[in-house]
């Protein structure tokens, strides 16, 4: 028997970054919200604090704040001619599945992406002509400009405590800064982070070879600091146990931090947990959606939570598959071209090199989530011609350690054996004396490339499990040669004891190792209902009252982590609800 | 200790292993003194004490991990680390039972970009994983692995992880030894509150400091020089 229970003004599905961001600014606005979260309620004081959270293999091997593959999961291919399986376990990414989502255990990198995103094709198009993107290359513009996202921007670093360097402030380049990012109104609210050795000399050598290093910014507060909403945030500990993990001091600009406990502090907000939403509702004529169907996982009581605005905030591709399996927008259909949902599904790439040095003790052990540096030269670069390189998109080249912890990184010279007292000698030897020089790659939307429902396998709630086909491109494996010969570039002029090389990935994307947690797209912003499922308020064409707020809105995936525009997309969309919606209901933008 | 003891088929299980504790101890004795700073003396043999292993996959499991793991001036063999503890208890623990992994069929093999496919929970592959390992060893040497020499030892290992041994019958070779892997360096490198890493040898071999709560000073009067290697365990700090 299903409970129906007294209607609110809003219902929020997943309380993460985007989820919690809506909540506080909902529910101080005056709408009654009740946010529904599938995982529990974890606090600093409880759960990550020392010494407890320093467990390698707890965390980063067991997956304890991540998503349990045992009751929901997804099947995974290369392309639409060969059977999708299932993700038995988790492996190349990793959602979250507590209160705080994937921002309790992300290191923290916070990058604004700029206009050669979201007006992409139509830059290419303009230098290039069209011809120069390839036929199944499904990029297209956004619908949004970085001028209108400037002001979220800010309210998110702002929000997040992002430590970091201005590299243009109103259109002034600022020394130490990226000198290739768009302009910005203001500075970071915090200094950069202290520079480890691996940042220092990856600095040092971009530099000699004429690129533009800067510090990483990145959500680790750089000295103790409080938002302009009050949350307190401490100092950062740099204590080498960042990413996948809860940070202990407060220092990680994390949802449950910076903005749930605003959102719990409201009379107007419910938070519910164990709360599994498994259907958005729609009234008879399709054109609204009425409130969420989820189970309590405790008892296995099912309820329909009645609201005038449904927020879909889980992770990316939750989203995508509650827009699926309740039947909201047309679905993707790659050999057709038609349809939107699913559509655009991105990843990203990447190209590593590791050097070993004789003389250096890197500690690896030692530094923040984003104590890294970094050089955009041939990312956001618009003056990088890609031209004779044949590709489209770019990579940024970094140095620095981000949790490097010893189950994990035990960096040896190819060739050494895997067991035994050689391998011993080499990992003893090696382990301080290495450091890493990365590249990550954007990945341009292709046809081939996207999200439905799977024909045979079921989750605990009997749903068809969402299938994922994903594969590399030409364009990705062209990018990543060019970003394996940067990385050895920069490497070899280090003039390092041994290294091992930097090759790109030309083989099929797999769902094992771990790669990235950036995936991208399946509800994509645009700018008409043909070509995506989204206006540019991340409002659905289909139903006005429903909004779908996160990376799946990204109509392809840049270089860049994406929270930074997931962040600022939040509080965009939570101003356009405020100030517009609530007061005339409707359409935001013309279809 | 000597490949002829170690191959005795006479020996039993028990005298092997009293014999492999003293020579662990006498080794210890003759370490350079520069390791004996790093590593402490090890503390008396802990009788192994099994929750999920049985007889032969006890003596499996020691045998691989004091080969993988051998004693020297870096750390106490495999055993003397407690690394046979740490697969035991992964085993008999959750994870091993399955916690977190997706087993709905229908089971297909599928590609390797799909990653692991088989309908078995890890207790269960390492279980029939030791059993084909042995058959390949009484097939190949006449002895299971726990038997053989140190040169056989290392071909069997050797052939496990390029994909030369196949199994006549039973899982897939490449999964199983993916995952023996994984568990002997995991109960190296994880905290000791897990099993393994006993006096936190893992981490004094490689200069990893543990469990320790802050580095905000340390990250300027540590660059490029070395931090003391003194590991803090979850334990130590409770």
């Amino acid at each position: 028997m299903v409970t129906k229970l007294k209607e609110v003004d809003a219902v929020i599905v997943g309380l993460g970054w985007t989820g919690g961001i809506l909540a506080k600014e909902l529910a101080e606005a005056g709408m009654k919200v009740v946010a529904l979260e599938r995982g529990q309620m974890r606090t600093t004081a409880n759960d990550y604090s020392v010494p407890n959270i320093r467990d390698e293999l707890r965390y980063v091997i067991r997956h304890d704040l991540m998503m349990d593959t045992a009751r929901d999961t997804l099947t995974v291919r290369n392309n639409p001619g060969q059977e999708a399986l299932p993700m038995r376990r988790l492996g190349s990414f990793l959602p979250g599945d507590v209160v705080g989502g994937s921002g309790v255990h992300w290191s923290g990198h916070t990058w604004r992406w700029t206009d050669m995103e979201f007006k992409v094709r139509s830059m290419y198009e303009e230098r290039y002509g069209k011809n120069f993107i390839p036929g199944d290359m499904t990029i297209q513009d956004w619908g949004i400009t970085y001028a209108e996202l400037e002001p979220f921007y800010d309210r998110f670093e702002y929000t997040a405590a992002i430590s970091g360097k201005a590299g243009n402030i109103k259109g002034q380049i600022q020394a130490g800064g990226n000198p290739f990012e768009a302009p910005r109104a203001r500075d970071y609210p915090l200094p950069p982070l202290t520079p480890i050795l691996a940042s220092t000399m990856f600095d040092k050598a971009a530099k000699d070879a004429g690129y533009h290093p800067f510090p990483r910014p990145s959500a680790n507060a750089s000295r103790a600091y409080t938002n302009p909403d009050g949350a307190k945030f401490g100092a950062c500990q740099y204590c080498g146990y960042c990413q996948r993990f809860g940070c202990e001091a407060n220092a990680k600009g994390s949802p449950h931090v910076a903005v749930i406990p605003f959102a719990m502090k409201s009379p107007n907000f419910e938070l519910r947990t164990s709360s599994w939403a498994t259907k958005v509702l729609k009234d008879s004529t399709g054109k609204k959606v009425t409130g969420v169907a989820y189970t309590n996982v405790l008892t296995g009581e099912e309820f329909e939570q009645p609201a005038g605005v449904v927020l879909l905030c889980a992770y990316v591709l939750n989203n995508v598959h509650l827009m699926l399996t309740s039947g909201i927008g047309a679905p993707y259909d790659p050999a057709a071209g038609t349809g939107v949902v699913g559509k655009n599904y991105c990843y990203q790439t990447g190209a590593g090199a590791t050097l070993f040095f004789e003389d250096r003790h890197f500690n690896p052990f030692m530094n923040a989530g984003g104590s890294n540096y970094t050089m955009d030269d041939f990312n956001i670069n618009w003056s990088f011609d890609r031209g004779p390189h044949g590709f489209l998109g770019g990579y940024n080249v970094g140095a620095g350690f981000n949790t490097a912890l010893p189950i994990g990184y035990r960096p040896v010279p190819q060739g050494t054996p895997q067991w035994g007292k050689a391998w011993k000698q080499a990992t003893a030897k090696h382990y301080q004396m290495a450091m890493n020089i990365g590249a990550s790659g954007s990945v341009m939307a292709n046809r081939a490339n996207f999200l439905d429902l799977d024909p045979t396998y079921k989750n605990a709630f009997g749903q068809p499990l969402m299938r994922m086909t994903f594969d590399y491109k030409d364009n990705e494996h062209k990018m990543g040669r060019h970003a394996a010969d940067t990385v050895n570039r920069i490497a070899r002029s280090m003039n390092p004891t041994a290294m091992n090389a930097a090759t790109a990935r030309t083989d099929p994307w797999t769902v094992v190792p771990y790669q990235s947690t950036h995936n991208t797209g399946g509800a994509i912003m645009g700018t008409n209902p043909r070509e995506s499922a989204l206006n540019k308020y991340l409002q659905s064409w289909d139903c006005h009252n429903l909004f779908v707020v996160g990376a799946n809105a990204f109509a392809h995936n840049a270089s860049y982590n994406p929270t930074g525009p997931v962040g600022a997309l939040a509080y965009w969309t939570a101003d356009a609800i405020k100030n517009r919606y609530i007061k005339n209901p409707g359409p935001l933008a013309p279809a | 200790m000597s490949d002829a003891k170690m191959s005795d088929p006479n020996l039993a299980r028990r005298d092997f292993l009293k014999g492999a504790a003293l020579g662990g101890a006498a080794a210890s004795t003759a370490l350079p003194q520069a390791a004996t700073a790093q590593q402490p003396a090890p503390p008396a043999p802990v009788p192994a004490a099994y929750a999920f292993l049985n007889t032969r996959e006890a003596a499996f499991v020691e045998a691989l991990v004091d080969h993988m793991v051998p004693a020297d001036n870096l750390t106490p063999k495999g055993t003397d680390v407690g690394l046979n503890i740490y697969i035991d208890r992964a085993l008999a623990g959750a994870w091993g039972k399955g916690d977190r992994l997706y087993m709905q069929g229908p089971w297909k093999t599928g590609t390797p970009s799909q990653g692991y496919q088989l309908p078995l929970t890890p207790s269960q592959l390492y279980r029939a994983g030791i059993e084909a390992t042995n058959a390949f060893c009484v097939k190949t040497y006449a002895k299971p692995f726990d038997r053989l020499d140190e040169k056989q030892r290392e071909e069997v290992l050797l052939g496990l992880s390029t994909g030369k041994i196949k199994f006549d019958n039973g899982p897939p070779a490449g999964p199983f030894w993916t995952m023996v892997y994984q568990t002997v360096m995991e109960g190296m490198f994880s905290d000791p509150i897990h099993g393994g890493n006993r006096n936190k040898a893992g981490w004094r071999m490689i200069g990893f400091p543990g469990a320790i709560a802050v580095h905000r000073d340390n990250v300027e009067k540590y660059r490029d020089k070395v931090f003391p290697n003194d590991p803090t365990s979850i334990s130590d700090m409770s």
